[in-house]
């Protein structure tokens, strides 16, 4: 029997398999942030145990870094203290940093990608659920709680079930002004929040095939909001010619070498997955979420479903929302374009293309937050900056931000925020902040509306 | 990290679905560099208003319920993959938590915490919630020796699943890094075959 991309990069990292237990699985690299690192650092240092392959590390800050005014302090003296244990610890371990004021520093997923770091046939791992980004390229990679983040320090190692294999085949032709983003919510959405746990996800067919790396990133990055594990997405010449001439990544022989192997890695034909779904692109509408989990997804233009049951008449009372109602022209506050989903610099071309000329409504606060630095200097290169200055956006510098409300930039209770992140939870964005999540145009089109619109049908 | 002993405790119902770890601790509460402390914080914005008033109707502020158990609705501890969600039921003195389904991450950072998570039926999960509603003093076994969970008002018995490989850590205390730092040198073996 054929094996699945996923088979192929998994058993060729398994160290060794315990009996009635778990797979020693070998990691090829390690990603790190200021906000999950320090416990594990603390606990190698409780024990004695030295990091095992430093140079197998990459820290950076950006969970908790303001996004204003980044040469000065941190004013906030928590977040400081974390930042500042992040440059301890990696001075100390002899890990490569990337901190604040660091131009290769932003958030993890989206430094790992465009600085050649990830690449395919690897396994990644970071202590941040959206780790799933990276099976873009044809990765394993996952997220991993603290004290994992404390294994790998000092074993390069997972004790890790191998877990079961998904495939979602999407064929057919997207319609105009149909974003990757909405693909992914609504596969979410058709398929609910816990779909995928246990699972490994390949995205395939025709519409991820002729999808940019970073509308695979985007797809992978929310794999995760389905329950499942990781997603993945067979490397082929879109892959090699994205990592290709990237800071890290491979030139020469080497990088020919490792294109030839890059080749094996597709699915064969014959390879059985444990779990197979199917949709047409052609049913894909641009889509927003009206709930409290990325799941509760619909076209813009359709309905509220009549659902029943405590959890969502809860979500729907914590949106303000009715059963029946359709999202279509609800006035919004706020718009929030960044995060580890969609802040690389197609998103922001997408976003702007849509703005130039157009002014931003009076009653929307629009920000535009890129995902690294590296992003925010193409933004001003290409342009770009002059078009979201004109329009009243206001640009910030790289993070996180308000994709979790724990630096200073949060939506005020009560406001509706189309924001461009991954995760619509209950106060995720500030207590009492109400999170429709969108893709980029339909956010840059909110931002210009000052409500909510179909922008495939103006 | 301690053994994990048997338990003969009382139960606090939570009949809520996809718990997510941004309600069992906010974002802003991950600032801190230790483990410790963030069992004051669990639940946060379900347990206090915005003038850090408890809420009365939430479940952790009412006195009929106490114990080292918490029963929760379907896919519990959704969302990131935060530890502190694992830390924070620990410090507040949480030591199992019974659910119809956990998500994974969930799942594995309790385990490597000592907190042990339960998995049932729908219907006995929802057999729970109503023991619990007519007697919030019920009382409940956890052998994970036996893996057995015991309902003692209403003599119910529930065999529960665990892997062999996690039992034997939680039973004896001890954890992954224990292990993987003692096969360092087959680890260095397949990074030399790997690199050749
Ligand atoms: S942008 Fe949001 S989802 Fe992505 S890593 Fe940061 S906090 Fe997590």
């Amino acid at each position: 029997m054929g094996k699945t991309l996923f088979d192929k990069v998994w058993d060729s990292h398994v160290v060794d398999r315990i009996k009635d237990g778990p797979d020693i699985l070998y990691i090829d690299k390690h990603l790190i942030h200021e906000v999950t690192s320090p416990q594990a650092f603390s606990e190698l240092k409780n024990r004695n145990i030295p990091v095992f392959r430093p140079n197998q590390i990459v820290a950076t800050a950006d969970h908790n870094v303001p996004t204003l005014n980044q040469h000065l302090p941190i004013q906030d003296a928590l977040s400081r203290k974390q930042v500042a244990q992040l440059n301890e610890n990696c001075v100390e371990h002899g890990i490569e940093l990337y901190g604040l004021g660091h131009p290769y520093q932003g958030i993890v997923h989206v430094i790992g990608p465009e600085l050649g770091i990830t690449q395919p046939g690897m396994t990644m791992v970071c202590g941040d659920s959206h780790t799933s980004t990276h099976g873009a390229f044809g990765s394993i990679a996952f997220g991993i709680g603290t004290s994992q983040v404390a294994q790998v320090f000092a074993s390069q190692c997972l004790l890790v079930d191998k877990p079961k294999s998904m495939r979602i085949t999407v064929n057919g032709q997207l319609s105009p002004g149909v974003h990757p983003k909405d693909v992914v919510l609504y596969i979410i959405a058709q398929l609910g929040t816990d779909a995928g746990t246990g699972h490994f996800v390949e995205f395939a067919g025709s519409v991820f095939e002729q999808m940019s790396m970073e509308g695979r990133m985007t797809v992978c990055n929310m794999s995760i909001e389905m329950g499942a594990r990781g997603g993945m997405i067979a490397p082929d010449e879109t892959t090699y010619s994205y990592v290709k001439g990237k800071e890290f990544a491979p030139t020469g022989v080497k990088l020919d070498q490792k294109i030839a192997y890059w080749k094996t890695l597709p699915s064969d034909n014959d390879a059985q997955f444990d779990q197979e779904y199917r949709f047409e692109a052609s049913n894909i509408r641009p889509m927003v979420t009206y709930g409290t989990n990325p799941g509760m997804g619909i076209g813009i233009g359709e309905t509220i479903p009549n659902e029943s049951g405590a959890s969502f008449e809860k979500s729907l009372s914590y949106m303000g929302f009715k059963k029946g109602d359709s999202l279509e022209n609800l006035p919004i506050n706020y718009v929030f374009i960044g995060s580890c989903t969609n802040s690389r610099i197609e998103d922001f071309r997408a976003a702007s293309e849509y703005i130039k000329g157009k002014q931003k409504a009076p009653n929307v606060h629009a920000l535009i937050v890129p995902g690294s630095q590296q992003v925010a200097k193409q933004i001003e290169e290409e342009g770009l900056k002059d078009v979201f200055e004109a329009a009243g956006f206001e640009i910030r510098q790289a993070g996180c931000s308000a994709c979790l409300a724990m630096n200073e930039d949060k939506i005020p209770a009560g406001e509706y925020c189309v924001s461009t992140s991954n995760r619509n939870f209950e106060g995720r964005q500030g207590p009492g902040a109400r999170t429709i999540l969108a893709s980029p145009i339909t956010a840059a089109a909110a931002a210009v509306e000052g409500k909510i619109v179909d922008c495939t049908q103006i | 990290m301690e053994k994990f002993e048997k338990l003969n405790t009382q139960a606090v119902p939570l009949n809520i679905e996809n718990v997510d770890t941004d309600q069992i601790i906010p974002a802003r509460f991950l600032k801190a560099t230790d483990r410790n402390g963030f069992g004051d914080n669990l639940f946060r914005d379900w347990r206090y208003d915005s003038n850090n008033q408890p809420i009365e109707e939430f479940v952790l502020n009412n006195p009929d319920f106490s114990g080292k158990i918490l029963v929760a609705g379907n896919n519990f501890g959704c969302g990131s993959s935060r530890e502190h969600a694992a830390w924070a039921l620990t410090d507040y003195g949480f030591k199992v938590v019974i659910s119809s389904f956990f998500a994974d991450i969930f799942k594995g950072n309790a385990l490597n915490n000592g907190l042990l998570p339960i998995q049932v039926s729908p219907e006995v999960l929802a057999n729970i919630f109503e023991v619990l509603e007519e007697n919030p003093k019920a009382s409940f076994v956890v052998d994970l020796k036996a893996q057995k969970l015991l309902v003692e008002n209403i003599e119910l018995e529930i065999d529960f699943e665990i892997n062999n490989y996690k039992k034997t850590c939680l039973l004896n205390g001890y954890d992954d890094i224990d292990y993987l730092v003692s096969q360092k040198e087959k680890i260095g073996q397949f990074e030399n075959l790997k690199n050749a």
